[in-house]
């Protein structure tokens, strides 16, 4: 018997991070203009959603990403990658979107997909809630097991070591579920020339809120309920003492913490 | 609007509470108003005592089996809530846990949450302070509408005390039927073994990085760790590369640790790992660049390679016994 596997993996747009991040002046919300990239911390989602996929012997990856401005950039990364096809939910409605209403967002898009296994990330680079994976699987009726460094799949079931303070616990749960990966725990493969030329051609498949049976009240700025009511500095740090090695700079360093009384 | 009742989501490991869950119960206290915790762990009795000590008057017990944490206690919180016992606000740890319940009970009772706080104020309106582009700028964000409010807090942000009273009472609650989001099972658990001080409660933290070079070069940093009696870390290029475990990464994703003295070795300073340590009372940084955007930030800042300053400084410091 052929077992499929079909795993959606949440694909995050963002702005590339190297770049310093701003604030629109009049939203107080982070400037998402310009050419967004794959979030480094889905793209061990992506790798980890092919090897199992691989592993089972058949079946694909779907990715599901919502952004601004119909972007596709990052989607295509993924998919020179080796994922199948991509649903992008794209509109102008979800500005200001909040990480419940995203959850809502990316639950009814993931729906579509119908897959056994969704995969995220423990949180994004720009946003970092962390919380969207629990909003999404409570969203779902689906158990999650969050905090994931190695998922084996057999029978209908996801096994699970989830990291913990103390080292990590070994979970399971019945599919379909919803597990989010930590950074690091997979190497994600660098997309071939074949899997770049392949990626175009690709399907996106870019609905809009009201496709997806939502409506606009439920998402962007008036989804929210909450204001941004102040930003400013925070107090800085300031440089110290700065001391060039000359062979004895290690001394300054027994004196600093004779002085601090740790010695 | 001051709030009424408080509740905080209640960690606890073997019997012993969570650093964090005292933090968060401190601040409570703070808010004024009553002071609960909700709790989803086994054994409640045997915390209810240490859980008085930091405020809480009563602790809900929904225990959670050998299920994961999310699902059925999001679920027995949503239904004392429902059944009319409302809290103004609920805190959580930023933690495994505590986004795992406060995500779920976020999603059921459609209601926002607010998350890595930094602090939190009950004026007119519940407003919840963070931190972003690694901690240099400030943001205020306020709650519409009623609550409660769900807001989660990065570890670290309040300090710890006592307030004197008794052993919380304990409210055994049910938990509802999950169906299937509660369908997870926790098998077995691993704990890594660990010597000396832990890296999040150590008085010195001797951090790692990149700058090592190499996974064996990491010893020295354990050694100058164990000398100063503390605990070592790492930044993340080197747990992702997998010199050191997951557990030693200080920064956004790893620890927030405040040690007395933190010390940087071969680390840059990306904005990511300063959230982690930039509340350290003394920093110390050896990099050989003298750019590295660490040295803003440094007490002392040696610029030379650890490859020759950590030998000399390891041997001056076993000379001295
Ligand atoms: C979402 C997200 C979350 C993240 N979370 C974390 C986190 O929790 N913690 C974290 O640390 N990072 C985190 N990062 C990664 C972070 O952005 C940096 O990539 C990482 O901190 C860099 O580690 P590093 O300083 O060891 O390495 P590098 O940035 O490569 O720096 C190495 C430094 O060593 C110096 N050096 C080299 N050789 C020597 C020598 N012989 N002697 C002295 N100095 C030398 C170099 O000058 C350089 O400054 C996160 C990133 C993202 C996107
Ligand atoms: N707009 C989005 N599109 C696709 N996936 C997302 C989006 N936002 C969040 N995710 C996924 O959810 C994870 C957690 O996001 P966050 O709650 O923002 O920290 C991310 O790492 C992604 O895997």
């Amino acid at each position: 018997m052929q077992t499929l596997m079909n795993v959606v993996v949440c694909a995050k747009q963002i702005p590339d991070p190297a770049a310093p991040g701003e604030l629109d002046p009049n939203t107080k919300t982070l400037k998402r203009e310009g050419k967004l990239i794959l979030d480094d911390s889905d793209a061990y989602g992506v790798e980890m959603g092919l090897q199992l996929a691989d592993k089972a012997g058949g079946g694909e990856v779907t990715l599901v990403s919502m952004a601004p401005n119909s972007e596709v950039s990052g989607l295509r990364t993924a998919l020179a990658m080796g994922a199948a096809k991509a649903i992008l939910v794209s509109d102008p409605a979800l500005q200001g979107t909040d990480s419940l209403a995203t959850a809502k967002v990316l639950a009814a898009a993931i729906k579509r997909a119908e897959p056994d296994l969704v995969l995220t990330a423990t949180e994004s680079t720009d946003g970092y809630t962390g919380l969207l994976p629990a909003q999404l699987a409570e969203i779902l009726g689906w158990p999650s097991i969050t905090f994931a460094k190695h998922i084996e799949v057999s029978d209908g079931t996801a096994k699970v070591q989830r990291q913990t303070e103390e080292g990590y616990d070994e979970v399971e749960a019945p599919l379909p579920a919803i597990v989010s990966v930590t950074a690091g725990v997979v190497e994600p493969r660098y997309p071939s020339f074949k899997g770049i030329m392949a990626a175009k051609n690709k399907p996106v498949d870019e609905v809009k809120v009201a496709d997806l049976g939502l409506s606009e009240d439920e998402v962007g700025w008036k989804g929210a309920r909450q204001e941004i009511v102040d930003v400013s500095p925070a107090e800085e740090r300031q440089a110290g003492e700065i001391v060039e090695d000359e062979g004895d700079a290690h001394e300054r360093v027994v004196q600093f913490l004779e002085q601090l009384k740790v010695i | 609007m001051a709030v009424s009742t408080t509740w905080v989501f209640a960690e606890a490991s073997e019997g012993k509470v969570a650093t964090i869950t005292l933090e968060l119960l401190t601040k409570a206290r703070a808010l004024g108003g009553t002071v609960e915790a909700f709790y989803g762990g086994g054994d409640a009795d045997t915390i209810a005592e240490q859980l008085g000590k930091f405020g809480a008057t009563k602790v809900y017990a929904a225990d959670a089996g050998d299920a994961l944490q999310g699902a059925p206690v999001a679920a027995a919180m949503a239904a004392q809530i429902e059944g009319g016992n409302k809290p103004d606000l609920i805190m959580f740890g930023q933690t495994y846990d505590g986004r795992d319940v406060a995500g779920r009970l976020s999603a059921k009772l459609d209601r926002p949450a607010l998350t890595n706080g930094v602090d939190v104020s009950a004026d007119d309106k519940v407003t919840v302070q963070n931190a972003i582009f690694g901690g240099n700028t400030l943001v205020q964000t306020a709650f519409d509408g009623d609550g409660p409010f769900l807001a989660l807090f990065r570890p670290k942000s309040f300090a710890a005390e006592e307030g004197g009273g008794g052993a919380a009472e304990v409210v055994a609650v049910d938990v509802p039927d999950t169906g299937l989001s509660g369908q997870t099972k926790v098998l077995d658990r691993h704990v890594e073994e660990t010597t000396g001080p832990k890296l999040d409660e150590a008085e010195v933290v001797v951090s790692g990085g990149r700058g090592l070079g190499s996974a064996e070069k990491y010893e020295m940093i354990e050694q100058l760790a164990k000398l100063l009696k503390g605990a070592p870390g790492a930044s993340r290029a080197i747990v992702d590369a997998g010199w050191v475990p997951y557990a030693y990464q200080v920064g956004q994703t790893g620890k927030v640790v405040k040690p007395n003295v933190y010390i940087a070795a071969g680390i840059s300073g990306a904005t990511q790992h300063l959230v982690g340590m930039k509340g350290a009372k003394n920093i110390i940084a050896i990099n050989k660049d003298k750019d590295a955007p660490i040295f803003s930030i440094a007490d002392l800042g040696i610029v030379g390679d650890v490859h020759k300053v950590i030998p000399k400084l390891l041997e001056a410091l076993q000379a001295k016994g």
